[in-house]
C-alpha cells in the first residue's frame, strides 16, 4: 500500500471539513436544494451524462436542468436519514472550500468544464475513502436515475416502454 | 382490468391511512400484526380464519393494480424501502426491498423455492431446530404453493434466461425451470413495478383480501416504534402516523393494546423494533447473522437483441455451484438472471460520460446473469448487523470479507464463461475498474487479477434473512422454532429475520412455509382449538 503524503494530507482535510460543516449545514433539516447547490448538481449532470446529452448547448441546458429537478425529486424520495446526508454532500460540494479541496474542482462550478468535473467524479470514484466513493456512488445513481426515468431518454437506447394498449 | 383492492375497499374492507388521522387514539384487538409481507400477510389470513380480531401495522402505502403502471419512476418511490436506494451503512450494498402492503412479495419476481433440506440439516445441526426438516415441512410447503398457485411455469423463458440456460447446458452446468406464483401470468415483464394484470398471487391479493374480508382492519403509513412490556408480557405497540409523503411523522400517535403480538417487519425493520422497544437481549443476539445473499452481476453483449425487459424475469436458475464443496466451505452461489428496465440497469452499472452512454446504447442487446451469494453457513461468514441509527431506524453494516470476494471472483468467472460459452461477444462484471473482455480466454485472464473490493465491485441483495434468528435454546437464538420470543410470552416473530443463516433460494417460499406453520399453532393456542396436526 502506497499511502503517501499527499494522499493522507487530502484524506485529513476532507475528514475535518466533513465534520465540521456537516452538523451546521443540516440544522434546518430537510430543505430545497439552494441555487448553488442546483449550479453544482448541474456541472455534475452536465459531465456525468456526456456522450448522452445533445453537444449543442442551448439544447443540452434545458435537459440538463429537468435531470436536477429529477435528482431534487428522487432526493425527497429517500428517508429521513438518507435526505440528511445527502444534503451533507451536496451542501459541502457548493461551497467554493469544499469544491476546491475535495473535489479538485478550481473553477467556480457553472464554468467549470465537463473535463474539469470528470477529473472530480473520477476521483472520487478511486478514492481510498469509501466516503467519497459512496458519494460517488450516489451522484452517478441520483443522476441516470433521474435521466433514465424519463420516457423521452429511451428512445436512444431502444427501450420501447412498457406495453400499452390492454389496460 | 377489474382492482380486487378498489372492490374491497368500496365493499367496507377497514383501511385506515394514518397519514390522514387527525387525533391520536387507543385500539383493542386480539392480535396486532405489524408488516403485511411474506410473514405478515399469512399471519393475519390464518389467524383472522379463527375469528381473532387482527390488526395489520404496515409503514408503507396501499397500492394495487390500477396504481401498478410499469413505470420505474413511480414503482421506486412508492413500493421500495428508500426508492429502491436502500443501502448497508457504508454504501457499499444496495438493497431491494419492498416497502408497501404486501411487503416484497408485491415487487419480487416471483421465484418461488421450497427451503434446501440441506439447510434444514445445517440448523439442525448447529441450532438445534430438530422440530424443522425438509419432511416435517413438506405439508405446509405444499399448502402454501396450492395457495398461491406455485406451479411450473410453462411458458418459454425470454431470450435473457435462455442464454443462462444455453450457455451452462453447453458447459454441462445443469439448470433448472423456477417455480412461479403466477395465475393467468401475461408474460409482460413487469413483476418489479407491481403486477398490474393481479396475475402474481402475493399477500396483497391472496392474504390480506382474505383476512379483511374476515374484518381484519389494516392499518398503512403507520410505523410500529415499540413494544411496552412489563415482566414477561408485552402490554401494547406504541406507533407514529407519517406523513402523506411516507417519510415524516404527521405527529398523530396509535397505540394497539392486544393479547398477542406478531412482529412480521422484515430483516431489518423487525430486529430494529425489538431493539427500540428494549425487549431482553441477555446474549446479544437480536439483530447479529443478518444475511443478505450478497450478488454479483455479470454483464454481456450479444449479437441480437435479448430484450431483458419483456417476459417472466425469471424462469432458469442453476444450483450446481452451490454443490462444489460442503455447505459450511468455501460459499456456493446461485445463478439466475434479472429483468433489465432502464433505471435498474443504468445506476447498476459501472462508469460515466461517454463509456457509460455506450454501454446504454446497447441496452436492448444486454444479457444478464446474477450469482447470490449463500452466506451464513461458513464458520467466517457471520453476515451483518443492524443497529438504530439517526431517529432510531435501522442501519445494517454487513462487512464484505476475503470469503465473500473469494466466492464472488469465482462467481464472476462462471459467470463469464456461460455468457462466452452462449454466443456473447463482450462481457464486463459489474465493477468499476473491469474493462470487459471479448473472449473467456481473456476474461479468464483479467477477472483473475481484478481488485475486489467493496465499491469496486458492484454488490447488491434482494433477500434479507436473519437478525431474530430462530434456536433450541435463549444463548442460541431470540425465537424458538415455533417463532416465540424465548423472554416475552405474547409475542412472535413470523417473517425472514428468524433464519438463522441464509437460504441458497429465493426466500418467499421459505417465509411462507414456516409462517403457515407457525400461525397455525399460535392460532389454535389463542383461539382455544386443537392443534393441527400435519404430519
Amino acid at each position: 500500500m502506497n499511502f503517501g503524503r499527499r494522499q493522507f494530507i487530502h484524506t485529513g482535510l476532507a475528514g475535518s471539513l466533513l465534520l465540521s460543516f456537516s452538523g451546521w449545514l443540516n440544522a434546518a433539516g430537510a430543505r430545497r436544494f439552494s441555487a448553488a447547490e442546483r449550479e453544482m448538481l448541474g456541472a455534475v449532470v452536465d459531465a456525468m451524462l456526456d456522450g448522452v446529452l445533445p453537444a449543442q448547448s442551448t439544447q443540452r441546458r434545458p435537459l440538463v436542468a429537468q435531470t436536477v429537478d429529477g435528482i431534487a425529486t428522487a432526493v425527497a424520495g429517500l428517508s429521513a436519514a438518507s435526505q440528511t446526508e445527502i444534503g451533507e454532500l451536496f451542501g459541502l460540494l457548493a461551497i467554493a472550500p469544499a469544491r476546491m479541496v475535495l473535489a479538485g474542482v478550481g473553477k467556480p462550478w457553472r464554468e467549470a468544464s465537463v473535463s474539469d468535473v470528470g477529473e472530480f467524479l473520477q476521483s472520487w470514484r478511486d478514492s481510498r475513502l469509501g466516503l467519497l466513493q459512496g458519494a460517488y456512488g450516489a451522484l452517478h445513481d441520483l443522476t441516470y436515475g433521474a435521466w433514465y426515468g424519463r420516457p423521452d431518454s429511451w428512445e436512444a437506447i431502444s427501450y420501447p416502454g412498457p406495453p400499452r394498449g390492454y389496460f | 382490468m377489474e382492482d380486487p383492492i378498489r372492490v374491497g375497499l368500496a365493499a367496507g374492507w377497514k383501511h385506515v391511512d394514518a397519514s390522514a388521522l387527525a387525533h391520536s387514539q387507543t385500539i383493542d384487538v386480539d392480535v396486532v400484526i405489524v408488516g403485511t409481507g411474506a410473514g405478515g400477510g399469512v399471519t393475519a389470513d390464518l389467524l383472522s380464519a379463527t375469528g381473532l380480531r387482527v390488526v395489520l401495522v404496515e409503514e408503507g402505502p396501499l397500492r394495487s393494480s390500477s396504481d401498478f403502471k410499469m413505470l420505474e419512476s413511480d414503482a421506486y418511490p412508492e413500493l421500495y424501502q428508500e426508492s429502491a436506494a436502500r443501502k448497508t451503512a457504508d454504501k457499499a450494498i444496495n438493497i431491494l426491498q419492498g416497502r408497501c402492503v404486501g411487503g416484497s412479495t408485491t415487487v419480487n419476481w416471483t421465484s418461488s423455492f421450497r427451503t434446501p433440506p440441506e439447510v434444514f440439516a445445517f440448523w439442525q445441526r448447529h441450532f438445534g431446530l430438530q422440530e424443522l426438516s425438509a419432511e416435517s415441512m413438506s405439508s405446509w410447503f405444499a399448502v402454501m404453493e396450492h395457495k398461491l398457485w406455485v406451479r411450473p411455469w410453462d411458458t418459454p423463458p425470454n431470450a435473457n434466461n435462455k442464454i443462462l440456460a444455453a450457455g451452462a447446458e453447453k458447459l454441462g452446468i445443469a439448470v433448472g425451470s423456477i417455480k412461479r406464483n403466477v395465475k393467468g401470468c401475461w408474460n409482460l415483464g413487469y413483476c418489479g413495478m407491481g403486477c398490474p394484470t393481479n396475475a402474481k398471487q402475493s399477500m396483497l391479493l391472496t392474504a390480506i383480501p382474505a383476512a379483511l374480508s374476515r374484518g381484519a382492519t389494516l392499518y398503512t403509513r403507520l410505523r410500529a416504534e415499540r413494544l411496552r412490556f412489563a415482566g414477561s408480557q408485552v402490554s401494547a405497540l406504541d406507533c407514529s402516523a407519517l406523513q402523506a409523503d411516507g417519510i415524516h411523522l404527521s405527529g398523530r400517535q396509535v397505540r394497539f393494546r392486544a393479547r398477542h403480538f406478531v412482529v412480521a417487519g422484515g430483516a431489518i425493520g423487525s430486529p430494529a423494533l425489538l431493539m427500540r422497544s428494549s425487549v431482553p437481549d441477555p446474549y446479544r443476539l437480536l439483530g447479529k447473522r443478518t444475511f443478505l445473499h450478497p450478488v454479483v452481476i455479470s454483464s454481456a453483449l450479444m449479437d441480437d437483441r435479448v430484450d431483458a425487459y419483456a417476459g417472466a424475469p425469471q424462469s432458469i436458475y442453476s444450483d450446481h455451484f452451490l454443490h462444489q464443496a460442503p455447505i459450511d466451505g468455501a460459499l456456493g452461489f446461485k445463478l439466475e438472471t434479472p429483468p433489465l428496465h432502464p433505471v435498474l440497469y443504468a445506476t447498476t452499472l459501472q462508469g460515466y460520460g461517454e463509456a457509460h452512454a455506450r454501454l446504454m446504447r446497447d441496452f436492448t442487446k444486454v444479457n444478464v446473469v446474477l450469482a447470490l451469494l449463500r452466506d451464513g453457513f461458513n464458520p467466517a461468514s457471520r453476515g451483518g448487523r443492524v443497529r438504530l441509527g439517526a431517529g432510531r431506524l435501522p442501519v445494517l453494516d454487513y462487512p464484505l470479507g476475503e470469503v465473500i470476494w473469494e466466492a464472488a471472483r469465482r462467481a464472476l468467472l462462471a459467470m463469464a464463461e456461460i455468457q462466452f460459452a452462449a454466443g456473447a461477444r463482450w462481457v464486463t462484471p459489474v465493477h468499476e475498474t473491469a474493462p470487459g473482455y471479448t473472449s473467456w480466454a481473456a476474461a479468464r485472464k483479467g477477472i483473475a487479477e481484478l481488485p475486489l473490493k467493496p465499491f469496486l465491485c458492484r454488490v447488491v441483495s434482494a433477500h434479507v434473512m436473519g437478525g431474530c434468528g430462530m434456536a433450541d435454546a435463549p444463548h442460541r437464538g431470540v425465537v424458538d422454532h415455533r417463532g416465540r420470543h424465548f423472554w416475552l410470552d405474547n409475542l412472535s416473530v413470523l417473517d425472514g429475520s428468524v433464519f438463522p443463516t441464509s437460504l441458497g433460494v429465493n426466500p418467499q417460499l421459505s417465509i411462507y412455509g414456516l409462517v403457515a406453520r407457525n400461525a397455525s399453532l399460535l392460532a389454535a393456542e389463542l383461539s382455544g382449538r386443537p392443534l393441527p396436526v400435519i404430519p
